[in-house]
């Protein structure tokens, strides 16, 4: 019998690929990894592109991360951790500053929210004047 | 006693508001099941990443992430709430306040201050109003189906003041999603991670199993080959983990959000059939009366001529 290893792909929002494989091959940071069963623990993130799963039966399947993401080696699993969407740092940093701005907004925001509110209520307030003096003036017709 | 057609028209007016939450509640129902489907969709990665961490945690490695180091002293505490962005949901969101709020006020009694990190309009609505709390980001409308990258501003927002040291403590507030008729405030730990350890291995001795299915794999003193190097990788498996919790955190709420507003419609739907009930039967009485008074007065007169 041939040894082979567990290898796990799943990205944020569903899982993608499972089963056992003899081979994997994955584009790390660093390069191109092979990893057969009993490979020594390893972590390291994965560039964007394909992770190429071989399987006990010889098959081969491509998987593609488009996103980049983490691989984790263990002797008998393998993990991967896929980025649902392509990141970088610039892009975080973007969506922080997005973030933080957002909050000053909602606290610039609390006194026209007072407003509102008080116009909303003079608003009511006129319609029902409208409407006692439209009921007024059928009543004054009758 | 009020006139047929006052009471006509109220029963109307209950009618058409049973319409609308009759509406609401169907809504919800039909998309609870996908806010589930997609809780599901994610639980592997979720568990894979709990696996990964449970696995770093454990690797004999000399560097030290701040995400890994308990700081003694406490200055200032993050809480990153999850809460909806529309009403008409029963009391989740305010049970989840209500429970945060004690917390909160037990740090500031010690002298703590508090920074909050808002997802969700009712979250923003909330603490923006709040006394001695800072509002550090927020983010809303994450829609029916929340992506990971919408998520990723604030989380960075939290993490970096984390890691800058103005916060020494981050905890995460959602609505745990129990089933259709029970959703379970929840405030978690998620920095630093030691804390989460403990209450990880709180949970396990309880029983629950929320974090089962983390178990030793290793026995000996090992570590990691780290490409490029420990500091990058781990930093970066880190804010994952961070990321992946949260987002969790987030569909819960959101498969919670849907369950709160349907069981909230229904019960509205059932009290605007008990008022249309109870109207109708005073309209009948009053119809009934007239008709009577009517017919008496025709009687009295004849019997007069």
């Amino acid at each position: 019998m041939t040894h082979t290893i567990r290898v796990d792909v799943v990205s944020a929002e569903s899982e993608i690929y499972s089963g056992e494989a003899t081979l994997v091959v994955a584009t790390g940071e660093l390069g191109e990894l092979g990893i057969t069963p009993r490979h020594a623990p390893l972590i390291t993130r994965l560039k964007p592109g394909k992770v190429v799963v071989t399987e006990a039966s010889g098959e081969k399947v491509d998987i593609s991360i488009t996103g980049g993401g983490i691989l984790e080696v263990q002797p008998q699993v393998v993990t991967v951790l896929a980025d649902s969407a392509i990141r970088s740092a610039d892009i975080d940093e973007a969506a922080a500053l997005e973030a933080k701005r957002q909050a000053e907004e909602a606290l610039a925001n609390r006194t026209d929210a007072m407003e509102i509110a008080e116009a909303q209520a003079k608003l009511a307030e006129a319609i029902t004047q409208l409407q006692a003096l439209e009921r007024l003036r059928r009543t004054l017709k009758h | 006693m009020a006139s047929g057609r006052e009471i006509k028209t109220k029963i109307k007016s209950t009618q058409n508001m049973r319409k609308v939450t009759r509406a609401l509640e169907m809504v919800s129902a039909s998309k609870i099941r996908r806010a589930q489907d997609l809780m599901k969709a994610s639980r592997p990665y979720a568990r894979a990443m709990r696996k990964v961490i449970a696995h770093v945690a454990q690797a004999s490695t000399d560097f030290t992430h701040p995400f890994l180091v308990e700081r003694e002293q406490v200055k200032r505490v993050g809480f990153v709430v999850v809460s909806t962005d529309r009403g008409l949901c029963g009391g989740l969101n305010s049970n989840l306040f209500r429970r945060l709020l004690p917390a909160i006020r037990e740090w500031q009694d010690k002298g703590v201050e508090i920074d909050v990190v808002a997802i969700g309009q009712k979250a923003v609505q909330f603490f923006r109003r709040l006394k001695g709390v800072n509002l550090l980001g927020s983010v809303t409308h994450l829609g029916e189906k929340p992506k990971v990258e919408q998520l990723v501003g604030v989380i960075k927002v939290a993490m970096d003041a984390y890691t800058d040291g103005k916060l020494d403590r981050l905890f995460l507030a959602y609505n745990d999603f129990v089933n259709t008729m029970t959703q379970k405030p929840t405030v978690d730990a998620l920095l630093p991670l030691p804390l989460v350890a403990s209450e990880l291995a709180a949970h396990q001795a309880s029983g629950e199993s929320a974090y089962a299915g983390i178990k030793l794999e290793q026995t000996h003193d090992w570590d990691y080959i780290y490409e490029p190097d420990a500091g990058t990788v781990l930093g970066h498996v880190l804010n994952r983990y961070i990321e992946s919790v949260v987002y969790q955190a987030a569909l819960e709420n959101l498969a919670s959000e849907h369950a709160a507003r349907m069981v909230a419609m229904k019960s509205a739907s059932d009290n605007a059939n008990k008022v249309i009930g109870e109207l109708t039967l005073i309209y009948n009485k009053a119809r009934q009366a007239a008709i009577t008074q009517e017919i008496s007065e025709i009687v009295g007169g004849a019997s007069a001529v």
